[in-house]
């Protein structure tokens, strides 16, 4: 584990992640366009939107997987490029197999040398690196379980530590919160948010509810409606820019909790009765 | 004990040669086939498996139409096809009605070259339901050559292949060429499925190809020792297969079949609701 202390030096103010005019698109259909933000070291974001937005395809941007239509997109000061070990990643998915039966620690290790050609037997780097990450996600003690046996929650804690191995500076998670209840889900928000100061990796988490992060959070980006805006908690959960970036009335709500209720009136969402209400 | 009686008739079967090709070929193939099988088990390509040995069906008659060893044919249609549901990509597990409409159709080519050679049937039932006390010396020593191709080619890609298996996604991300290493496991099971179809034939493919494997992951969490024990299996079905055999007139892919098929009730029995 890295210090706990905020590196003073300075080095928290380097963009990782910087964005100007980035355009994209599936096939010549534009997904989002115009997007213009940065991201510095260390700093935990949110990525929020409705359903086929283009939260998945910033990853993939990111991840060098996707090329962008048009723009300017930088990862650690150089262009994405596949296979880069500065990034840890979590894709989206619902479930593992119930009948793979294979131990976590075995997952772990593969992240660490499965792109690796050849075999080795049991090597002492590599069961010491799979242990540490485990350790890191508070998992040890599910080393030896079988995937197959895990719980949602636990499961989500197994793919972070594969995402780990290496020491990665950021991390790209979709949507590890969907399918846990809502304790579950402020448990891995707060272990991530933990992972993320404490190894001073950038954090990109992309999620439906905003509220089980939302004190963790440093930024949000918001994708909406072929838009991207980017900005604190305070400054893009306000009705005038979600109303703005939707192009249709958006109004934020605020309980006694501090929970935040996003109510749009005919919205582009599924209509209810002439309402209809997003919780994020 | 029954099974030390067994080990101890071994020096007395292994005095006639068609036996001794039968336990060589029958060993080389189990060691293979409990290798590759555990990748068939963890990609859930049991079907490609199953429809690549039933084309296969179709080379192997072509090639005793042809007067060449039906190995060569099965190659060449296994590997074809192979390819051919590799660069379908992660959706051919979904694609059940394009492979199956495929298979049928070359089965049926099958038929026709094995009608086309006249009269011998013998030939059909042996790709059917193979054929293992009848390999030559010659077939022994190919067979080798291909487990030696298939190993080698299987020590280098393996690992990639298990981790690409178990989680594409992030493999891909890690910059780990997926589509292409699909393709590399469609060709190891195509070359380890035309060597066991000379044991167990085209129909039983699955005993050697999926069960051990199958039964192997149930009792063990890791990979490495789950890969020993499918071929353990394998290995000691084979071998108890063909010593009965020799002492009682039943088929030997019929004992093979069997003997792996109650170990599979039996470990699915102990086993269950422990996971």
């Amino acid at each position: 584990m890295g210090s706990e202390s905020v590196d003073p030096s300075g080095e928290n103010d380097e963009e990782v992640v910087t964005v100007r005019s980035l355009s994209v698109g599936y096939k010549g259909r534009p997904v989002w366009k115009d997007a213009n933000f940065s991201v510095k070291r260390g700093e935990f974001v949110a990525v929020i939107g409705p359903n086929g937005a283009g939260k998945t395809t910033l990853f993939r941007l990111l991840l060098g997987l996707q090329a962008p239509s048009s723009g300017i997109i930088r990862v650690f000061n150089s262009k994405p490029h596949r296979g880069n070990p500065k990034i840890g990643y979590v894709p989206q998915r619902h479930t593992i197999d119930n009948d793979t039966n294979i131990e976590c620690m075995e997952l772990v290790r593969l992240s660490y040398s499965g792109n690796k050609w050849g075999f080795s037997l049991s090597s002492g780097t590599e069961r010491k690196a799979a242990a540490d990450a485990l350790n890191a996600v508070d998992a040890s003690d599910l080393s030896h379980k079988s995937l197959g046996s895990l719980s949602g929650g636990e499961l989500q804690r197994i793919f972070l530590a594969e995402a780990l191995i290496g020491n990665p500076e950021m991390l790209l998670l979709d949507e590890p919160l969907s399918n846990l209840d809502v304790r579950r889900a402020k448990e891995l928000v707060e272990l991530i948010g933990r992972v993320t100061k404490s190894r001073n990796v950038t954090t990109f988490l992309v999620a439906h509810d905003i509220n089980p992060m939302i004190r963790f959070l440093d930024k949000i980006v918001y994708i909406a409606n072929g838009r991207v805006a980017m900005g604190t908690p305070g400054e893009i959960l306000t009705s005038k820019r979600l109303t703005s970036l939707y192009g249709t009335h958006v109004e934020v709500l605020r309980d006694s909790m501090g929970h935040i209720l996003i109510h749009s009136l005919y919205g582009d969402e599924e209509r209810h009765e002439g309402k209809n209400y997003v919780v994020h | 004990m029954l099974s030390t009686d067994l080990l101890l008739a071994l020096p007395e079967i292994l005095r006639y040669p068609f036996m001794q090709h039968a336990f060589e070929t029958g060993t080389i193939v189990a060691i293979v086939a409990g290798i590759i099988g555990y990748l068939v088990v963890l990609r859930k390509s049991s079907f490609a498996a199953h429809a690549l040995s039933h084309i296969g069906f179709a080379g192997a008659a072509g090639a005793v139409l042809a007067g060449v060893n039906p190995i060569f044919g099965l190659l060449l249609f296994t590997t074809t096809s192979g390819a051919g549901i590799a660069v379908l990509g992660k959706n051919a597990s979904q694609r059940d009605v394009e492979i199956g409409t495929v298979l049928a159709f070359v089965m049926g080519l099958g038929v026709l070259f094995i009608s086309l050679y006249t009269g011998y049937a013998t030939e059909a039932y042996s790709i059917l339901f193979g054929d293992i006390l009848g390999i030559s010396s010659s077939g022994v020593i190919l067979t080798l050559i291909v487990s030696i191709i298939i190993l080698a080619i299987a020590a280098v890609v393996y690992r990639p292949i298990l981790f690409a298996s178990l989680d594409g996604n992030v493999a891909e991300a890690k910059g780990m060429r997926v589509l292409w290493l699909g393709l590399a496991f469609m060709l190891l099971l195509a070359a380890s499925i035309s060597i066991a179809v000379q044991v167990v034939g085209v129909l039983l493919i699955f005993a050697l190809m999926v069960t051990p494997a199958a039964i192997s992951m149930r009792l063990t969490k890791k990979p490495a020792y789950a890969i020993l024990l499918s071929v353990a299996i394998a290995l000691a079905a084979t071998w108890a297969g063909l010593i009965i055999s020799f002492y009682q007139p039943y088929p030997v892919s019929f004992l093979i079949t069997t003997i792996i098929f109650a170990l599979y009730i039996a470990v699915r029995f102990a086993y269950r609701g422990r996971q």
